[in-house]
């Protein structure tokens, strides 16, 4: 099988900062990683390829630096990565964003032949939108399988698929065909601990760089900021609420004291909630 | 280079800030539409929120309300409508077709982008569910129109551009997102976000049956099964009246029952914060807040939780706020109405005593 998946290299939010004054985004010193949500693609994307033999390519627009990301899917054991970079792609949105890695796949077909499955991350921490992998699907007519939390059945010969899919209510069982752009559940695998050869062949091995041009981008007018039918016309921090919580139960003398005071003040506060949870209460 | 993380503000005459004029071409859309999301049955109460909330943007713009119905049986979409138009549409759009009996991207994407360039709605608001995501961003690329994901807040500025407000970098910031010259402007919404309107019976509107032209054998994917969720004991977190959680303050899994207990007594539901679902204390579905659910009930007791920026904005739909925390520094308390300093292990087993005797004894009482 020949699989790609895409991922993105995102600052590991539990570190960012925010600078008080300025409202921006400290970045300086914050370590990347690959977005979470795209490793259980990954792990999906070389499963697949440990059964049925293939090759997984991992792909990603960004800055020169995400190629960080790439290297480190190889020490996962992917085959090839590639890393679209441009200035031109600074500031896209979700829709100049899929345009451009539309673009990369189609390139990476053009060098490697079409993917039986491409693998998006169900969205990223940083950005959590969750638009770029349908917009790429739509982009390039692939079948659109999104929440997927298993893969029961696959037949690359005949181009099928069948899927679970995470639906508000219940699980779909769906049965589809190739080429497919899938994006997997958390918790539907673990990525595996790389091998030592990969881990070699990852330090050594050359991550595929292409600029616009390379990648047969052309019109550039789908591209960044200009490609960008949002634009952010303001950035700022939550407003801070001017009165904090009133505390109750300051010197009372034991807990069930302080947990009777509390009880007055709510009730106090939502006094017809008291009525409601009686009624409720009854009805138990 | 980012998706979606934000970009420097628009300067004027900056690039983007050339984007104001609106292309004559997109100059006769107008309205707000809501895709309304039914299914097995029901409308999902995130799209009569949604309703709430695009009848006070259509006001604003003096446009007219439409609620988007798409389904397989016809009937059951005209009775649904009637809801969509108690809740505050003028119009209600309905697509009944067999091959949309249930939701699949494909036929789905393409009756919604069929019926945008027929009647050209202006605003496009859909719930940031499962449903909701798959269908709106193929939407979007579709019509090569702007999406902003999970607002928190939607008005129309001086120049009746939609302004969207989402939280961005893990809930450290918020941003203002405008689609200025493309059609529709579209937004997706959480579920509990915004509050659900009363419904008002007596309000009656239009219906608008589309004909939809599909064909089942144009369609690649099948349903071929759907396993419903057995009335899974969390679906009601995002619904409960009240809402009980604990956090890395609970110090063991086993405190969790603690939570529990009081939740019972109230008849709430109960969660936690994320590290406890990362610790195995918790499953998933009861992580409360930007990455978790999102949670409106008329009273929220956090016990152990220190009030992270993206367990708040989770939670601050709720009503009445009571925190418990060892650490009266904890930033819970900023945002929270009621707080004790105090060991949430000690105080929630005695305010579960307390609740439990107060309503009984009301129950004599009364
Ligand atoms: C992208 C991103 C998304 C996230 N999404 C979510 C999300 O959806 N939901 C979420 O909750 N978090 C989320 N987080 C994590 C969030 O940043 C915080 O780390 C988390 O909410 C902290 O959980 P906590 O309050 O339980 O733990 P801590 O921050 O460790 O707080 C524990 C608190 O318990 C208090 N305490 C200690 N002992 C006691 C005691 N005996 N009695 C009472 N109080 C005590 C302490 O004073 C402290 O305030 C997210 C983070 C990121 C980066």
């Amino acid at each position: 099988m020949r699989i790609f998946v895409c991922i993105k290299q995102v600052p590991d939010s539990a570190q960012i900062r925010v600078h008080p004054v300025t409202n921006t985004i400290m970045r300086q010193g914050v370590p990347t990683i690959i977005n979470p949500y795209d490793l259980f693609g990954l792990e999906e994307a070389l499963r697949l390829r440990d059964r049925f033999g293939g090759e997984v390519t991992v792909m990603t627009m960004g800055p020169p630096m995400a190629s960080d990301s790439l290297r480190k899917a190889l020490t996962y054991g992917a085959d090839r990565a590639v890393l679209l970079t441009d200035r031109f792609f600074a500031g896209s949105d979700t829709l100049a964003t899929s345009y451009a890695l539309a673009n990369l796949i189609q390139k990476a077909s053009e060098n490697w032949g079409q993917p039986d499955i491409v693998f998006c991350g169900k969205q990223t921490i940083d950005g959590d939108t969750a638009q770029v992998g349908p917009g790429i699907a739509r982009r390039l007519g692939l079948t659109q399988l999104t929440y997927v939390s298993s893969i029961d059945e696959i037949d690359p010969s005949h181009g099928t698929i069948t899927v679970r899919r995470r639906a508000d209510h219940g699980v779909q069982v769906l049965q589809s065909r190739l080429p497919a752009m899938i994006t997997m559940m958390e918790g539907s695998n673990e990525i595996r601990r790389g091998r030592i050869e990969d881990a070699l062949r990852a330090a050594s091995a050359e991550v595929v760089q292409w600029n616009a041009a390379a990648a047969g981008i052309t019109d550039l007018g789908h591209c960044g900021l200009r490609g960008s039918p949002t634009v952010v016309k303001k950035v700022f921090a939550p407003p801070s609420r001017e009165e904090k919580a009133t505390l109750v139960g300051e010197g009372a003398a034991n807990p069930a004291a302080v947990a009777n005071d509390l009880i007055t003040q709510i009730f106090a506060r939502q006094p017809v909630l008291e009525g409601d949870l009686m009624h409720a209460a009854a009805r138990h | 280079m980012n998706s979606s993380a934000p970009r420097p503000p628009a300067a004027a005459g900056s690039r983007a800030g050339m984007k104001k004029e609106l292309p004559e071409h997109f100059r006769s859309y107008k309205h707000v539409w809501v895709f309304i999301e039914f299914e097995q049955g029901e409308i999902h109460p995130v799209s009569l929120e949604l309703l709430g909330e695009g009848r006070k943007l259509a006001d604003r713009l003096q446009v007219e309300l439409a609620g988007v119905l798409l389904g397989g049986c016809g009937a059951a979409l005209t009775g649904a409508a009637g809801i969509c138009h108690s809740y505050g549409a003028d119009v209600v759009y309905v697509a009944a077709h067999p091959v949309l009996a249930d939701y699949r991207n494909e036929p789905y994407t393409r009756v919604m982008t069929d019926l945008v360039r027929k009647f050209e709605p202006e605003i496009m608001l859909l719930g940031a569910t499962v449903l909701g995501r798959d269908l709106a961003g193929s939407v979007a690329t579709t019509l090569q129109t702007g999406l902003t994901a999970d607002c928190t807040e939607l008005a129309i500025d001086d120049e009746r551009s939609l302004a969207a407000t989402r939280p961005t970098f893990g809930g450290s910031l918020l941003c203002t997102i405008h689609t200025l010259n493309f059609r529709p402007q579209m937004a997706t919404v959480r579920p509990r976000v915004m509050p659900l309107p009363a419904p008002d019976t007596s309000r009656t509107g239009r219906i608008i049956e589309y004909q939809a032209e599909l064909e089942e054998s144009d369609i690649v994917t099948k349903v071929i099964d759907f396993l419903a969720d057995r009335n899974s004991e969390s679906s009601q977190l995002a619904f409960a009246d009240v809402v009980v959680a604990g956090g890395l303050g609970l110090r063991s899994a086993e405190n969790i029952s603690l939570v529990q207990d009081l939740a019972h007594v109230l008849g709430g539901d109960w969660g936690g914060s994320r590290p406890l679902v990362q610790k195995g204390w918790i499953p998933s579905d009861r992580q409360i807040g930007q990455t978790g659910k999102t949670i409106r009930p008329r009273l929220y007791i956090a016990a152990g939780i220190s009030g992270a920026i993206q367990h708040r904005v989770g939670v601050e739909g709720s009503d009445l706020i009571v925190a418990i925390n060892t650490d009266p520094n904890a930033p819970i308390f900023e945002f929270a109405h009621l707080g004790v300093v105090g060991d949430a292990t000690v105080l929630l087993p005695a305010l579960t005593e307390a609740f439990r005797s107060r309503l009984a004894v009301n129950r004599l009482a009364g």
